[in-house]
């Protein structure tokens, strides 16, 4: 595929995109870099055949989706955020406790700018709503964002519809590291104790996992990252398992922190704020960058892409979402392989739709999903993580089903 | 359960066996129809071979055990409790009292049946049949009494029975639970009836709770309180995972906090909950703080929770 083909087809338009083009000052300019690109041809030189299949395959692909939008239409975009929108406003109206729907309207009202609204409520319900029913809607959509955006990175980068935000040890180095701390401070974990515990496991998982696939594969081939990752996780699994053992009396709160849990009040929001805010940023301004990687690397580099570069960065912006979702919330699944799949099949598959719209689609996912978790069994609680994949696995086969034209 | 004679054993074997291993309800049903504080074997030596009826059915113990080994912490209190202290020589990791139970690394949660015999026991303790251990002793002749949780009163008094009768020390053991019943009666008569209060107890931070169908929940039960939790749903089950917002705005009248040990709580770090501040149990100094331990066991000293729980009862009314 040339770059012309490209250029025809559309969507990844190597001509204006600096993002492409500060590549190809970078490669002339660095040797190695350019080295690096020489290896990886060579790495998968063994298999050229398969590579000029993919190749062709590739360019049948990014014809079709020449033919579909590549950018984020307005009314997907708008229609997105009002599905959230009105999923956050159920989530405030409805709870255990038992407060007046009208009243909570009223109050939120009145917390808008220039409106004054007397929504009657005594002080005990406002500190219900503004300490946890708040703070808990608003965890719930940042940690379904940040997963559902960080498996869109993950699908990108692997180029494998199997991959989630814990394909690379993040959610085992996350369990390990948690699970260390539960044990070995004999429950005296203050507030802030476990986050960073998570946060600090999530983040080495991934990393040892890249240093073990750099290592054992040639210039950042993207299975041997994998085999790494699944490497690490079960080794990483079974040392926590280990200290599980150590400590039985400790299963059960190891056991509800892995389920997932997003009442954390507003300390867990302002803790994942900033992460969210950088890792969303990087992996938002990488979805057509991620749209050239998904021809194919040969392809990417003769458009001037540095593929290991752009790998490298939007798996480090997705690790720090992860990361930053599960030292919050706790092992929460399915929301980051499925949002990012629902989306492509309902809204198009060009990185620069999946990227976005999962980012609000997984939001507005999990506050639904949590809304059932602290409802249907009310004042009783489900762990959310039961939840997502209950209500979720159906949902995604019906997608699956009503749109089986599309290709994933 | 008081020892069986043979041929009455042999009359509810069909029943026991029906029941099954872990079936605890239906196993103490015989009990009931018998006075569990009729005499039971007149002297230690005297009484043995003994059957015994525990959770796993009938069980021989042929000579008084001098080698006990204990993989449940209740039964470690009660076999210590009975005078039975000095034939145990093994008790489980969890088991954290008394002091002087010969506390080694068993697991009782993943028990290893060949370091088991290799403490050469000749009577073993378990409260939960996990990875066959039961039908494993068996196979190489260690008698093994299954006492599993007691779902009410009369199940923990049956177990510290059986416990008694299988070591040879049925008197000690009757005594106690004569003792047990005392103290539970008067600690209950001293609390008021009708102060008509709301309670919640709280097992840990997630927080679950107990709903008044489990064995705490009818301990709180004889205060004649209500309890929280009970506006959990069936399904939600006897340990329900309670919504914080729910527990808030329940507002109960007293806090009983299990998880004093594991997770360091208090009425300070319950303050600091989102949403939780304005609790009144918190702001009336109404959270009573209990030993995780007593509060998760079902030996003699659920008595001495039932005496906490009935002091603050008190307390509260009179206040």
């Amino acid at each position: 595929m040339s770059p012309g083909d490209a250029t025809s087809g559309s969507s990844p338009s190597a001509d204006t995109d600096p993002g492409v083009e500060t590549n190809t000052g970078t490669d002339a300019g660095i040797g190695t870099a350019t080295e690096t690109n020489a290896d990886t041809d060579t790495g998968i030189g063994t298999a050229t055949e398969t590579n000029t299949d993919a190749g062709a395959d590739a360019v049948r692909k990014a014809d079709a989706r020449g033919r579909q939008a590549a950018r984020l239409r307005p009314l997907v975009a708008l229609a997105a955020m009002a599905v959230l929108l009105v999923s956050m406003l159920a989530g405030l109206l409805v709870g255990a406790a038992d407060i007046a729907p009208t009243s909570v309207m009223l109050q939120l009202l009145d917390w808008l700018p220039f409106v004054s609204a007397d929504s009657g409520l005594a002080p005990v319900e406002l500190g219900l709503l503004t300490e946890l029913r708040l703070p808990r809607v608003l965890l719930a959509a940042i940690v379904g964002g940040l997963l559902a955006v960080a498996g869109a990175g993950y699908q990108g980068v692997f180029r494998n519809p199997l991959a989630d935000p814990y394909l690379l040890g993040a959610a085992a180095g996350a369990g390990l590291t948690t699970t260390a701390a539960i044990v070995f401070t004999g429950g005296d974990v203050e507030a802030i104790g476990i986050p960073a515990a998570a946060f600090t496991g999530a983040v080495g998982g991934v990393l040892l996992a890249y240093a073990l696939g750099s290592a054992a594969g040639r210039g950042g081939g993207t299975a041997t990252l994998v085999l790494a990752g699944v490497a690490v996780t079960s080794f990483l699994t079974a040392v926590q398992t280990f200290l599980q053992q150590l400590k039985v009396e400790e299963l059960q709160r190891i056991y509800a922190w892995i389920l997932g849990d997003v009442g954390g009040g507003w300390g867990q929001v302002t803790l994942v704020v900033p992460y969210a805010a950088v890792s969303v940023t990087v992996m938002l301004l990488h979805g057509r960058l991620l749209d050239v990687l998904s021809v194919g690397d040969d392809e990417a580099v003769t458009l001037g892409l540095n593929a290991t570069r752009v790998r490298l960065v939007v798996l480090l912006a997705a690790s720090l979402a992860t990361a930053a979702a599960v030292a919050v919330s706790g092992l929460i699944g399915f929301v980051g392989i499925v949002v990012p799949h629902v989306v492509r099949r309902l809204a198009g598959s060009s990185y620069r739709i999946v990227l976005p719209i999962s980012l609000i689609g997984g939001a507005a996912f999990l506050v639904l999903a949590d809304l059932i978790a602290r409802t249907v069994l009310a004042p009783a609680e489900l762990p959310i993580g039961v939840v997502t994949a209950f209500v979720g696995a159906p949902f995604f086969v019906a997608v699956l089903r009503v749109t089986r034209r599309v290709e994933t | 359960m008081r020892p069986v004679r043979s041929a009455l054993a042999g009359a509810l074997f069909a029943a026991l066996t029906l029941a099954g291993c872990g079936q605890s309800s239906p196993a103490s049903a015989p009990s009931q129809t018998l006075s569990p504080t009729a005499p039971a074997a007149a002297t230690p030596s005297a009484g043995f071979p003994v059957t015994v009826e525990a959770g796993n059915g009938p069980v021989v113990v042929a000579k008084r055990p001098e080698r006990i080994v204990s993989l449940s912490p209740s039964a470690t209190e009660s076999l210590f409790a009975i005078g039975a202290g000095p034939q145990v020589v093994a008790v489980d990791d969890q088991s954290t009292y008394p002091a002087e139970a010969p506390k080694s690394d068993l697991s009782g949660f993943k028990p290893n049946v060949e370091a088991i015999i290799a403490r050469k026991p000749d009577l073993v303790v378990v409260a939960n049949d996990i990875g066959g251990v039961v039908a494993a002793l068996g196979k190489v002749g260690v008698p093994v009494l299954l006492e599993p949780a007691a779902t009410k009163f009369d199940e923990a008094y049956d177990q510290i029975t059986d416990l008694g009768d299988a070591t040879g020390n049925g008197d000690r053991a009757a005594e106690l639970v004569a003792g047990m019943r005392k103290r539970l009666d008067e600690i209950t008569a001293a609390a008021p009836k009708d102060a008509k209060l709301t309670y919640y107890h709280e097992l840990d931070t997630t927080p679950y709770s107990v709903t008044s169908d489990t064995f705490l929940g009818q301990i709180y039960g004889l205060f004649g309180m209500t309890n929280i939790a009970d506006k959990a749903p069936d399904p939600a089950g006897g340990y329900p995972k309670l919504s914080a917002e729910f527990v808030a705005q329940a507002d109960p009248d007293l806090v009983f906090l299990a998880d004093t040990k594991c997770c360091a709580q208090s009425r300070e770090t319950l303050a600091k909950r989102p949403g939780w501040s304005r609790l009144s149990a918190i702001k009336n100094d109404r959270v009573i703080p209990l030993d995780d331990d007593i509060a998760s066991r079902w030996g003699p000293r659920v008595v001495d929770l039932a005496e906490q729980i009935g002091d603050a009862v008190q307390k509260v009314s009179a206040g």
